[in-house]
């Protein structure tokens, strides 16, 4: 493929420019309102649907001329629905724990009458005389958004509000540029796979190219499996022309023609969306034949994962792209020799096809100003679990697992202290206080004994039990195991089974040293990351939270109170009045009764310590205990009946 | 992939059509399945790496695959029946029964569970009488597991038919149900009473 003529592309894009522009004017520039709705998965599932329909009845009933705007997500999960009002004539302000009320609210009392209602304001958003500026928060000003700089702000379903962000123009730069000129750029910018592991993505493209074979094909990998993460989603329903921009990119620099984007099925809006933006950049030049009037063709797919952790492995992915069981494969040959259909295959993740775009605008020596020396840009993270602002966040490489979890994310809430952070999803690992000086960037984390992974972050405080969470991580990646390699089929099974009767209060001595043992010889037997990584749950736990194995083991006792085999409830009679039955109700299975002086007590017996009549218990009697090991509940009896 | 041993028995059991019987309503449902799948059938070519997307189809179609479904497709792409079923067994996308009327999902994703998502899906499951991946006997519950929706900051989370119910707790559990239950007798209350007037 030759280069292509500036003059004659920028004239081509000129055009399409042109009209993205003529848009943008018409929805700002009448003295309309703009209103935002975040509607992605996480928006929809806190009532942004609700919030949407308010606004519509309460705009025509009043008459007010507004248009209504639904856009992707801002990661600010701990506020949806996120809603941004952009009045003329007043900044852009950002609103949060919307409802159908506050959204009748804000359009009389803000639209018509201009008072913003500051209570209901999370900031504006942007510096301004007025509003204290949402940017003055940690939580946005610590962030460095490149991959999600658009998502939340532009609606995903239209291709012309991403052009007129700067939508397209590094795809237009790259055609003008040769092949290997942008390999080579991309190498130097340093990027690295956002999928987990961490390879040069320019090099797997210049192996692609220099393949022998003429057919080429690119996938991006989107079957995001972790049980925590939500990244890719989030990126797929709120900007989904970066991934195609980025993917075609990748393309032309490989060669190849043609392109699949490997997604979850039970991500359905998350393929509606990039099917949509397919069709629309198709339907302006910017896919198909003769991309923007020169000769590169390229044709995107979409693919329907149908749920196997495992094809995350690119071998396994494409096994399951040929109708076949995700099971990984032997490498060598990698994907970049015989690939899908025996084709040498890129497989990018898309968060690092999502990064391209950017690169290819501000040059490789912009990207390697961010981020650390050995792993340049960002990297985003969903951060859940005990923290006060839940949500994703897209931050420099080379921040403190500190900084991130105390400054940006708020910390701990309810007063409590924190405990662990586990990092990495299923194939990562618990990292106590003592690593929250480290630095968040591939080797690091590795280094450490966690992993970059998928990016979900569990942060835990001090009633999370360890060896809970290490038996979570197994009961899922035991069931994800593909069962090709015995190590992983049986091992992880095993492993299950005696964390489950450690938590069950049934461990033995020398259970803890087998745990150790058998993880290493996971790791040792296993092909792919999966079974190679699956252990690093227990291993990092064993290492670091070791007394908490030994309570369970010698003392059948959970200190964090989690193991519910391990822990009873019981009423301190004391503490509880007389004749108050706020628990009674609130028991699903009938286990509390009245004394003889006509206080409560429970059932042990048929108590399945769900912890209801602790929450029910009104805060001025607080009577309610729980205990661990169980014995040091006292054994009251059901008075008989009659 | 299986969850349980359990599970595989139950759907070797299923598979050979012994564990339910085939009464006159479900014989005419499962032919209307079938033709319906044997319309479908033709759009897509036949080649093996039209699987997964046919299974998907039927899936997406019908809610689930049946015994007889999984045959058909294998003898439009010529290959097992094993082969196919193999597929879709590995995939947690597919079901194998029918689902109840009213799904119930429970999220277990690493929030939900640190947040007591599993205490969820086990009222759900005492208070239908089920285990996870079963179905009522009257067709009107069914309760599945998933791996995180997405919305952790509201976990533990269910889903029921396709809304999100975030900030779960055992009482909201027999809320929801009881809800449910008051609906249908209302329902079928109405029912009687147009009959009746007839």
């Amino acid at each position: 493929m030759n280069q292509n003529s500036k003059e004659k592309l920028n004239g081509v894009f000129a055009s399409i420019k042109a009209e993205a522009h003529r848009r943008f004017k018409q929805m700002k520039g009448d003295d309309r309102h703009n209103i935002f709705i975040g509607m992605a998965t996480c928006g929809l599932a806190s009532g942004a649907m609700e919030v949407k329909a308010a606004f519509e009845e309460a705009l025509s009933e009043a008459k007010v001329n507004a248009h209504i705007i639904p856009v992707g997500c801002l990661g600010h999960c701990y506020a949806e629905p996120l809603v941004i009002i952009d009045k003329p004539g007043s900044p852009p302000i950002l609103y949060y724990d919307m409802t159908p009320g506050k959204a009748r609210l804000l359009v009389k009392a803000f639209l018509e009458e201009g008072d913003p209602v500051f209570e209901h304001v999370l900031g504006a958003m942007e510096e301004n005389d007025m509003i204290p500026s949402v940017l003055e928060f940690p939580r946005f000003s610590r962030e460095k958004k490149i991959v999600m700089a658009n998502s939340g702000v532009i609606d995903p379903e239209d291709v012309y509000q991403y052009i007129e962000k700067g939508g397209y123009w590094a795809l237009v730069k790259a055609l003008t540029l040769a092949p290997e000129e942008i390999i080579e750029e991309i190498i130097e910018s340093g990027l690295r796979g956002r999928g987990g592991a961490g390879f040069l993505t320019g090099l797997k493209w210049r192996l692609v190219r220099d393949a022998r074979e003429e057919d080429k094909i690119i996938i991006c990998n989107a079957d995001e499996g972790d049980p925590g993460a939500y990244m890719d989603r989030a990126l797929l329903e709120s900007n989904p022309h970066q991934v195609i921009e980025g993917i075609a990119i990748a393309a032309y620099a490989a060669g190849a023609r043609r392109a699949i984007i490997y997604v979850r099925a039970e991500y359905p809006l998350a393929v509606k969306m990039i099917k949509n933006a397919i069709d629309q950049s198709k339907e302006i030049g910017l896919l198909g034949k003769g991309i923007l009037g020169t000769n590169f063709d390229l044709d995107i797919s979409v693919f329907q994962g149908s749920g196997a952790f495992v094809c995350g492995e690119e071998t396994a992915l494409i096994q399951s792209i040929q109708g076949k069981r995700g099971m990984p494969q032997p490498r060598p040959p990698y994907p970049s020799q015989r690939g899908l259909w025996g084709k040498p295959t890129v497989v990018n993740n898309v968060k690092s096809m999502a990064s391209i775009p950017p690169i290819i605008e501000n040059g490789a020596r912009w990207f390697r100003g961010i981020g650390t020396a050995k792993t340049p840009g960002t990297a985003i993270f969903s951060v859940v679990g005990n923290i006060l602002h839940a949500g994703l966040v897209e931050i420099p490489m080379g921040v403190t697992l500190r900084a991130l979890i105390f400054d940006i994310c708020g910390g701990i809430p309810n007063q409590k202290k924190f405990k662990a952070v586990q990092i990495g999803g299923p194939s990562g690992g618990c990292l106590p206080e003592t690593f929250l000086d480290t630095q968040i960037d591939f080797d690091s984390l590795t280094e450490a004994g966690a992993m970059m992974g998928s990016g979900g972050m569990v942060v835990m405080d001090e009633d999370a039990c360890m060896v809970d969470v290490a038996r979570y991580f197994l009961d899922f990646t035991q069931k994800e195991s593909c069962g090709k390699c015995t190590f992983c089929r049986v091992g992880t099974k095993h492993l299950l089974d005696i964390l489950e009767r450690i938590t069950r209060g049934e461990g033995r001595e020398g259970d803890i040293a087998l745990l150790e043992d058998l993880s290493l010889d996971i790791k040792e037997g296993s092909l792919c990351g999966l079974g190679k990584t699956a252990p690093n749950p227990v291993l990092t736990t064993v290492k670091y939270f070791r007394d908490e194995y030994e309570a369970h083991v010698r003392e059948k006792r959970c200190p964090s109170m989690m193991c519910r085999a391990l822990i009873a409830y019981y009423i301190d009679l004391e503490a509880c009045a007389r004749g108050c039955d706020a628990c009674v109700g609130s028991c699903p299975t009938e286990s509390i009764f009245t004394t003889e002086d006509r206080k409560k007590a429970i059932d042990q017996t048929s108590c399945v310590r769900c912890g209801e009549c602790m929450t029910s218990c009104p805060p001025e009697y607080n009577a309610v205990r729980k205990v661990s090991p169980p014995a040091l509940a006292p054994k009251i009896e059901r008075p008989r009946e009659g | 992939m299986y969850s349980t041993h359990r599970e595989v028995q139950s759907r070797i059991k299923y598979l050979s059509g012994k564990q339910i019987s085939m009464d006159h309503t479900r014989e005419t449902e499962e032919e209307a399945l079938l033709n319906d799948i044997a319309s479908m059938l033709a759009v897509f070519e036949k080649e093996r790496a039209n699987l997964i997307p046919i299974v998907q189809m039927i899936q997406e179609r019908h809610h689930y695959l049946s015994a007889s479904a999984l045959q058909m497709v294998a003898k439009y792409l010529g290959v097992s029946g094993c082969e196919v079923y193999g597929v879709a067994t590995f995939y947690n996308q597919f079901r194998f029964y029918p689902p109840g009327k009213h799904r119930i999902r429970v999220c277990l994703g690493t929030a939900c569970h640190l947040r007591g998502g599993d205490i969820i899906l086990e009222n759900f499951e005492r208070k239908l009488g089920i285990k996870e991946a079963e179905t009522t006997a009257d067709r009107e519950f069914s309760i599945d597991r998933v791996a995180c929706v997405g919305c952790c900051a509201l976990a533990p989370v269910a889903i029921i038919d396709d809304t999100v119910h975030g900030h779960m707790a055992p009482s909201k559990v027999e809320g929801l149900i009881l809800g449910f239950e008051i609906e249908k007798q209302r329902e079928e209350r109405g029912k009687q009473h147009g009959e009746s007037k007839q």
